[in-house]
């Protein structure tokens, strides 16, 4: 028994409310999503046939195991909305972390460059937007991309369009959106790892003869390659399931999969199909979430 | 910096400065048009209040502001509570059963799709048959934003000097003690920022407020998106600009409340 | 080898300032018994004992690693032993937490609350002992007195220099007068002019309080300044315990003398042995002649060690040739590298047996036509006496 682990149990002891909290309320919801993503749409309230009734006995039980069916599941695979929506999201995921990187390694870059004093003042500022309410930004989007809003004045005071362009409901838009939105998710992480990197190595690069571009692409850049990976995942994964951005920028014509999700349990108020495919892009969702994990602990350290 | 190697150059200024550009214009544009006197958004009519007016006017928009900070301040305490008590048993309790599951659970909902979260807490409410309301918008909340108060305050507890607590037990402190005495005090600064962070989360949330509350409960961010849905209002212009001013002036209290305890301690955690 | 050592090879003369040495007293303050710990397969500290009398000033030397800082957090409670027993007056506190220890700890990085002005810094321990608040404030003047704080008791620790926090530390440690005070390189963060001056310092506060002080370092110009005995740890156990000169002038084994010091060693075979001498025949220096150690020497392998201090050089001649061959031992060679080190010259010898030898001299003239310079050949010589006997 070392200090550390006269720490540990109390320690242990004050994680044990939390720990309570999250299986509760974020361990066992999955389990009753898992649960009526197997059972049947019924027209009711609530709007599936409940499974098994844990009072019922054994024999119940087993009945109500019989009665589990893949048919949701069968569903999402058979029908193209679904399928496509599965695509969409993942084409708009890898899409939208591209553009982020290509837009916040630079200024990330940058920040980490600035003199000292000056880095918690760029951070500040690359952070304070991340406090206004998010909703408030995509509407912000909308007053600038409308048909008579400031983008397109510009764009024709400027005469580079004759025309007003059609922004809004367009994947320009999400893009705009969706790139809006989770830039601080990816400037943050490759902020941090490239403040952390020591210049002398950029000089004994430079002493070795590397030139400033080649240093970068070889010291620099590889360098970074796990704030990258950690800006990259924290911002795919969650635009894979976005909701919102998509409902409010792009057009109607395509859906990703959570306005399918959202659809199928609001419009459609089918539960059951709504759980099959929350169930389906949890289980795409578990590489890059593992994957973010690892990462994590790397950062975050801890015990052990 | 006087070395040629790493100095910043003009790429790296103007980079930057599209960047911030890119982040804050758009909000300068809203909140410049919500004096708009005009009731065409798109035309500048003259400076005027009249949609601030209108919002007061609108008792569905104050209701609606009321429970989102109700929300807002009861679920960000709570979280503040126990993600930080997470954060302790996270940073120090060492290896224990269970622990891999619980850091799981604490970093799955940082990056976890709103509708997933939104749709499990529901069916959990429903399964539990307890009426949708403030309650449940409040523990889905929690459950959420403390995910974020704990990375928060377990990064501070795992860069905090451990020979500090020693130091206090070593002068007849027990355990517990050293944690209210030394390690408190010390962290209390990222406390205080994943105590905001989960306000402000809380405070702009649609998704799953969305699928938790109940009928005649919608929250501020709701009746923002079935606005904005509708098309581009003044009004919720004002709005806007409303919480962002609540915003910066919360966090204008909190910056300034941090300086001070700095004056003490050492500073907060970057988020 | 946890034993105290007994002054073996050196005349009584040569114990300096040691105290008595005297085993049949009572139980002494601190007595580690047989204490052992492990991090995983590692042996941190490997079954070891060690007596520390009251008002001793104890060092605990050794490379990093080598379990001191483990022995100390020991006995301060941060860890707790696999084995052994720690009797401090008698009462065995290996299974005591800390903060019930009769010891206190200054800590390496000093650990100061950040939080907490000076006075609060050196009153914690106070207040958690209970002490009323009129003692407290008697007490901490007394404290900031002590250590020269005064003026700055309002302070929070980022507004002290590195010196002024190693008091604070100290001060604070001192507060509650422990019945031994631990000290985990306590100067280490000090530059060299500071740490010096303040090492003084402390030899001074510890006579004056009494008080016993166990210092972990890995300086041994630290250790040998301030400390009355010397612990000298490597991988988890003590290779000798004694005074500082004892440690250098009659190391125990080849470890501590290389460990501590410079030194030149001549490894060979034990040939003769007369009665008040052994000859010894080496391979890199041919015959040597060492005086007979008290502690008699088993196996006929053996390292003879001289400090370079006590090899001298001199130039071919008759008078050096006269003396009896078994006075002295003589060696030629060519010195190969003059380092002039400003109090003293170290000259690199290279014998005509291929072997390398030190030999540092005094500069006690300013101006040295003597002087040897690299190329020159010399005669290498030193006495029985200054030669200690190791086994191998």
């Amino acid at each position: 028994m070392s200090a550390r682990s006269i720490f540990a149990r109390p320690a242990r002891f004050a994680a044990v409310a939390p720990y309570l909290w999250m299986v509760l309320f974020f361990l066992v919801p999955f389990g009753f999503v898992l649960k009526i993503s197997l059972s049947q749409t019924a027209i009711a309230q609530p709007p599936y046939v409940p499974l098994f009734n844990l009072t019922a006995g054994w024999d119940a039980i087993v009945a109500a195991l019989k009665q589990l069916s893949l048919d949701n599941f069968r569903l999402l695979v058979s029908d193209n909305l679904y399928i496509t929506s599965y695509l969409r999201s993942f084409v708009v995921a890898v899409t939208s972390t591209l553009i982020l990187l290509l837009i916040g390694y630079p200024v990330a870059y940058g920040m980490a460059r600035l003199p000292q004093r000056w880095q918690a003042f760029a951070m500040m500022l690359v952070i304070v937007p991340f406090w206004t309410s998010f909703l408030i930004r995509i509407y912000a989007w909308i007053n600038i991309l409308q048909h008579d809003g400031l983008l397109n004045k510009v764009l024709l005071a400027l005469h580079l369009v004759a025309t007003p362009v059609v922004w809004l409901s367009t994947d320009s838009a999400m893009y705009i959106g969706i790139v809006y939105s989770y830039l601080p998710f990816m400037i943050l992480p490759l902020y941090a790892t490239l403040v952390r990197m020591d210049p002398s190595q950029l000089e004994a690069a430079a002493d070795l003869g590397a030139s400033p571009r080649q240093a970068f692409w070889l010291v620099t850049f590889p360098l970074s390659l796990p704030g990258v990976g950690a800006g990259a995942l924290l911002c795919f994964i969650p635009i894979v399931g976005e909701f919102v951005i998509p409902d409010l920028l792009a057009g109607s014509a395509s859906m990703m999969i959570g306005q399918t999700l959202w659809l199928e349990f609001f419009a459609n108020k089918d539960w059951p199909v709504a759980s099959a495919v929350a169930v389906a892009l949890l289980v795409l969702l578990v590489p890059p979430l593992l994957l973010y994990d690892r990462l994590q602990r790397r950062t975050l350290g801890g015990a052990g | 910096m006087t070395h040629k190697v790493g100095r910043i150059s003009p790429f790296n200024i103007t980079a930057l400065a599209l960047g911030l550009a890119f982040l804050y214009l758009p909000i300068v544009i809203l909140v410049i048009y919500s004096f708009n006197a005009s009731r065409l958004v798109t035309v500048w009519g003259g400076w005027s209040l009249r949609w601030y007016t209108e919002v007061f006017n609108d008792r569905a928009t104050l209701e609606a502001a009321w429970m989102s900070l109700r929300v807002a301040a009861v679920s960000a305490t709570s979280a503040t509570l126990l993600g930080t008590l997470a954060a302790v048993g996270l940073a120090r309790g060492e290896r224990f059963k269970g622990r891999t599951l619980f850091s799981g659970m604490l970093l799955a909902p940082l990056v976890m799709p709103e509708v997933i979260a939104g749709l499990a807490l529901l069916l959990l409410f429903v399964a539990l048959d307890v009426e949708r309301g403030f309650w449940t918008v409040t523990i889905a909340h929690t459950t959420l934003t403390m995910c974020f108060v704990t990375v928060v305050v377990q990064s501070r507890l795992v860069s905090l000097d451990r020979t500090i607590e020693e130091a206090a037990m070593d002068l007849g402190c027990d355990p517990l003690q050293a944690f209210v005495r030394v390690t408190l005090p010390l962290i209390f600064p990222a406390i205080a920022a994943g105590w905001m962070l989960a306000f402000t989360l809380s405070l702009d949330d649609v998704v799953i407020a969305s699928f938790t509350t109940g009928p005649g409960s919608a929250t501020l961010p709701i009746r923002i998106y079935s606005e904005v849905r509708l098309g581009v209002k003044p009004q919720i212009n004002a709005i806007c600009t409303m919480m962002i001013a609540f915003i910066a002036v919360v966090i204008v209290i909190a910056s300034l409340a941090s300086k001070l305890s700095n004056a003490q301690g050492r500073s907060a955690a970057p988020l | 080898m946890t034993e105290e050592s007994p002054d073996i090879d050196a005349p009584a003369a040569l114990a300096g300032s040691a105290p008595p040495v005297d085993a049949s007293a009572d139980l002494p303050l601190l007595r580690i018994e047989g204490v052992g710990k492990k991090f995983g397969a590692f042996r941190a500290v490997d079954r070891l004992s060690l007596d520390i009398r009251e008002g001793e000033f104890f060092a605990l030397l050794g490379p990093s690693g080598c379990g001191k800082t483990t022995l100390l957090r020991m006995l301060a409670g941060f860890e707790t032993p696999d084995e052994g027993r720690i009797l401090l007056g008698g009462r065995d506190i290996a299974p005591m937490p800390p903060h019930q220890r009769p010891v206190n700890m200054m800590f390496q990085n000093y650990a100061l609350f950040p939080h907490l002005s000076v006075r609060d810094n050196i009153a914690f321990g106070l207040r958690r002992a209970g002490m009323a608040r009129a003692a407290i404030d008697i007490r901490v003047a007394e404290m900031v007195a002590l250590v020269k704080l005064d003026g700055l008791e309002k302070r929070k620790p980022d507004q002290l220099s590195g010196g002024q926090k190693q008091r604070v530390a100290l001060a604070r440690a001192l507060a509650r007068r422990p019945q031994v005070l631990l000290l985990d390189e306590p100067l280490a963060a000090l530059d060299k002019k500071l740490r010096e001056s303040t090492q003084l310092e402390l030899m001074a506060l510890q006579r004056r309080l009494g008080m016993t002080f166990i210092i972990v370092t890995h300086d041994q110009e630290e250790a040998m300044t301030m400390a009355n005995r010397i612990g000298v740890m490597d991988a988890g156990r003590l290779e000798q315990v004694a005074t500082p000169r004892n440690l250098y002038e009659a190391p125990h084994s080849r470890w501590v003398a290389e460990f501590i010091g410079d030194v030149n060693l001549f490894d060979g075979e034990i040939a003769s042995r007369d009665p008040h001498r052994l000859i010894v025949s080496t391979r890199d220096g041919g015959t040597i002649v060492v005086a007979e150690p008290r502690q008699p020497v088993g196996k006929t392998a053996v390292s003879i060690a001289i400090r370079p201090e006590k090899v001298k050089l001199s130039r071919r001649g008759p008078a050096l040739d006269a003396i009896d061959s078994h006075a002295i031992n003589r060696l030629e060679g060519v010195v190969t590298d003059v380092s002039y080190l400003g109090g003293l010259t170290v000259y690199q010898v290279k014998l005509d047996s291929g072997a390398m030898v030190r030999s540092s001299m005094a500069n006690t003239v300013r101006i040295d036509i003597d002087a040897y310079s690299a190329g020159q050949r010399v005669v290498v010589w030193f006495t029985p006496d200054d030669c200690v006997v190791l086994e191998q």
